[in-house]
Formats: structure tokens, sequence, C-alpha cells
């Protein structure tokens, strides 16, 4: 394990109107590892997690402060354009989104067929690429031009992160996303990080501790907003050294 | 306990809420009879093949009406949707762009204001700088009236649209104005088509806005430069002039912009179920 650091919060706060939804945040994400962010239902997990590709942006009432480098650039400068972040760092939502008026293949290509990418063969070579790196080419690949509505929530997961994966981007934050899934769909996808996490760095947001302990490298305890504990995931989940996160892991709350 | 009564009353709601329907089905139809009734037998070839007679003659048609009613509200239309779709996105897709409250004030002063007005403004807008009437001049009155009608469907629609879509677009790194363009837009077509529809159907039936605007024109022209004829306009003419022939061609025109927007209301509708 390499332990390079690709992209790091300092100091970050996430305020919702007034209210901070992330306190003084400051945490290494290592390259091409699987971070997991734990912790009780509004802890900030996700809130952090947004802070992380400028998904706040359009929400008037949220305000960042402090600094997201992304490979020591800081993603938050005035200079940066958040639409070039966004494409290096993708999204996976705790809800499979579809673009209900494309079908499947379309959807995979999206991110770069709206940009304007026209080349045929080269839409197709990255759908194949980006639908088996989501384990879920043998069960399309005979029906790519039918709608993805059809497909079932697992499927429809699968293709979401397919579609992230198109645009090749280099860090992946994914917001719960088996939540909604059955333990199948589930396995499929804990599967799928850790073939990912050899070419790209993961960011998951679990509110299943099994999950954080089974795919995670590191894993970081949040609590109220505020990251409580960070470290290897063998050491929060063996031996943590705060007691919250002790009391957490242990089912005592949460 | 007094479970009789209960019942009793359900039926005795029951029965209101038919008679209720009753009232309000009862003058459609009759209406819509009355008007076929004496419209179906001035439809014939000439009607819709032939320029009107001249006063006090017998036969001619609505040629240059329903011409002059398809170029009108086509351009209407174009018009009309333009600004309306542009100004429901910007309504429904950046709630906080400080034009909104201005904008949300114009749609509903203008949703309210009479159709004649709008006339009016279309003729101190276009009448009076191009020096005299035209079809488009009426095109501008009633795209006036259509605006507001797809403002509203179109706001509608757009936030109906779930903001998953519009974050999971934003996520792959699409800017803003692709994923309002290719992602929302595309999602909701169908109710977007069927709040121009309505508008069509709304703007159509006007003839009050077009008096001093299209003008009317008894010769059959497709250039909206031009002083135009359209359906309504020519019932309104036709109803109140003394001639007998007239009137029935009036009736014959009735009958004619009825069915047409029947016919784009139901289209409406199937489009808003797709």
């Amino acid at each position: 394990m390499a332990d390079d650091v690709r992209m790091e919060t300092k100091d970050l706060t996430v305020y919702y109107g007034k209210h901070p939804g992330v306190k003084n945040v400051s945490l290494p994400i290592y390259d091409r590892e699987i971070t997991a962010l734990i912790g009780p239902s509004g802890c900030g997990k996700t809130t952090f997690l947004r802070a992380l590709n400028r998904m706040h942006d359009l929400n008037p009432i949220v305000r960042v402060e402090g600094k997201v480098l992304l490979d020591g650039e800081d993603i938050y400068d005035p200079s940066v354009d958040p639409v070039l972040i966004r494409r290096r760092v993708g999204m996976v939502f705790q809800r499979p989104t579809p673009f209900p008026t494309m079908n499947i293949f379309e959807n995979v290509v999206a991110g770069l067929r709206l940009v304007g990418v026209k080349d045929r063969e080269e839409l197709r070579r990255a759908a194949e690429r980006a639908l088996k790196m989501a384990a879920l080419w043998d069960e399309v690949k005979d029906r790519l031009h039918q709608p993805a509505v059809g497909l079932s929530g697992g499927q429809q997961q699968r293709l979401s992160i397919a579609r992230a994966l198109a645009v090749e981007p280099e860090v992946l934050l994914m917001d719960e996303p088996t939540s909604a899934l059955d333990p199948v769909s589930t396995q499929a996808i804990e599967d799928l990080l850790t073939r990912l996490k050899e070419n790209v760095t993961i960011v998951i947001v679990t509110h299943n501790m099994q999950q954080a302990a089974r795919v995670s490298d590191r894993t970081a305890f949040f609590l109220d907003g505020e990251l409580i504990e960070f470290g290897r995931t063998e050491e929060i989940f063996t031996k943590p050294k705060d007691p919250r996160t002790e009391a957490y892991i242990t089912g005592r709350f949460g | 306990m007094n479970l009789k009564r209960r019942y009793l009353r359900d039926r005795l709601m029951q029965l209101l809420v038919y008679l209720g329907t009753l009232v309000v089905l009862v003058p459609l139809f009759f209406i819509l009879y009355y008007v076929f009734v004496q419209g179906i037998g001035a439809l014939n070839w000439e009607f819709f093949t032939r320029p009107p007679a001249p006063p006090g003659e017998e036969g001619g048609g609505m040629l240059p009406a329903i011409v002059g009613s398809l170029i009108v509200d086509t351009l209407a239309l174009l018009f009309a949707a333009v600004f309306g779709i542009a100004a429901g996105i910007l309504l429904a897709e950046y709630p906080d762009h400080p034009l909104n409250p201005v904008l949300r004030l114009v749609a509903d002063v203008m949703a309210g204001l009479p159709a004649i007005l709008m006339g009016l403004v279309a003729f101190v807008l276009v009448v009076q700088p191009m020096g005299h009437f035209s079809g488009l001049s009426g095109s501008v009155a009633l795209a006036l009236i259509m605006v507001p009608i797809i403002i509203r469907t179109t706001e509608g629609v757009l936030k109906l649209i779930p903001w998953e879509i519009t974050e999971a677009g934003l996520a792959l790194g699409l800017p803003r104005w692709r994923v309002i363009l290719s992602l929302v837009l595309p999602a909701a077509r169908g109710g977007i088509v069927t709040g121009l529809m309505l508008a069509l159907a709304r703007g159509a039936g006007e003839a009050a806005p077009l008096i001093f605007t299209a003008f009317g024109n008894p010769f059959l022209t497709f250039n909206p430069l031009e002083p135009m004829d359209t359906l309504p306009l020519k019932l309104y003419v036709y109803a109140i002039s003394p001639y007998e022939d007239w009137h029935r061609q009036a009736w014959g025109a009735a009958l004619l912009l009825a069915a047409a927007i029947m016919v784009t209301n139901y289209l409406a509708r199937r489009a808003m179920r797709s």
C-alpha cells in the first residue's frame, strides 16, 4: 500500500445557514485505497462527502470553509472550474439515478457524449469497458438499446456506477451506494469496489459497519459533524482509541 | 350505532356529486350540440377551398381565414414557446435568480389581463412602427396571451423532475446548461408539449386581440407581413353582419374552431400521459 495522499481536507467546515454540519475536519484520502466514512445519521458524513467534489455549490444556503486539496490544489480556489473537478472526482448516489429518457448504452456514455465525444467506436468501447468494470456487461450486453429504467434496482445502481466510471474519474465518491439494495446486489457492488481500487481512489459513506469493515482500507468515524477518529480499518474496528468510536462500532448507539 | 344514517349520508353525497357533474356537463354538451347542428350545414368543399364572396352574395368560403389561422397561430406559438420555455427554465432551475420575482409578477399580471389589451400592446409594438396591420402583429398579440400559460406549465413540470437527475448529471462533470438541455428538458418533454398545446388552444380561439392587429383580409395571403384573416376574427365579423349566408358560415367557422381546439386539447392530454 503506497501511502500517497490523493485528496486532503484542511479544517473543512460546512455550514447549513448558520449551523455547521461539518466542523474543522482535516482528513487525508489515500491514493487507490477505499476510505469509509461511518457514523450515526446526521453526523455530517454525507455533507463531508459532497464537499469533496463541490456538490454543495448549487445550494445557496450552504457555505464551505477551509480547504479541499486534490493533488495539492485547492478545489475551492476561485480560479478552479467545479465542472472540471467533478470530471476528476465522480459520485454515485444512494438511490440509482438512470436518466429516464435514455437507453442503457446512452446512460453509460452520457458523460462522454454530452461533452462532445461523437466517435461511435470510441463510445462503444468506453461503454463496454465501464459496464465490465461495474460487473453489469454480461447482464445487459444483448439489450444495450433498451430503456435503462427497465433494469432492476441493483442493476440500475451498477449502471450508475458504470456511468460514473465511463468518464474515468480519479476519485469516486459513493454515498451509501448499497443502502437501497438487496444482499445479492450489495455483494456484487462490494466485490466491484475491491476490484475498482486498482485504478480509482474510493471514498464511501456507509451506515453498515460490516460493510466498512469488509471493503475499506481506512475508516473515518464522524459524530456531530466532527471527525472523531481516523485510521486503518482493522485498527478502528479492533482497537479504537476513542471511547465514542468504540461505543459506536460495538453498537451501543447510532 | 348510526351506521344506517351514515350509509344514507354517503348515498346523498354521491348523488350530489353526480348532480354537480351533470350541471357542468349538460351545458357543455348543449353548446357542442348546438354548434354542431348549426355549423355542419356550412361545412362543404367551397367552405374549405374558396375565398369569401363579396358582401350580400351567396357562397364563398373560409380559405383565407383557415390559412391565416394556421400561420398566425403557428408564429404565435413559436414566439411564445421561445420566451415561455426560457422563462420557465429560469424560474424552475435557478430559483434564486434575481430576475425571478419580477418575472413571476409579470407572468401573473399577464395571465390576468384581458386579451384585448394584448392586442393593444401588439398594436403599439408592431402595427404602429410598421405603419400597417399584419398577421405578424396578430401573432405577437396571441403570443402575449400564450406566454404566461407556457411559463407556468414549463416551470411546473420542470419542478417535478427529480433533483437527483440534475445532481447525477453534474457529478459526471457536465456543465449546468448541458444538464438542463440534455437531461432535465427531455425528461419533462411530455409536460412541456402539453403546456404548448394548451397555450395554442387558448390563443387560437381569440378574436379580440386580432381586431386591430391581424385586422382581417378577404383575400388569400401567405405573407404574415400583410393583414390576415383568422377563424375567430371571421366568425366575429360574419356573426355581426346582416347577411343570412354569413351567419351560416360563422356557425361553420365556430364548429371548425371548436373541433380544432378539442383535437388540440386531446393531443395535449395524450402527450401528457406518455
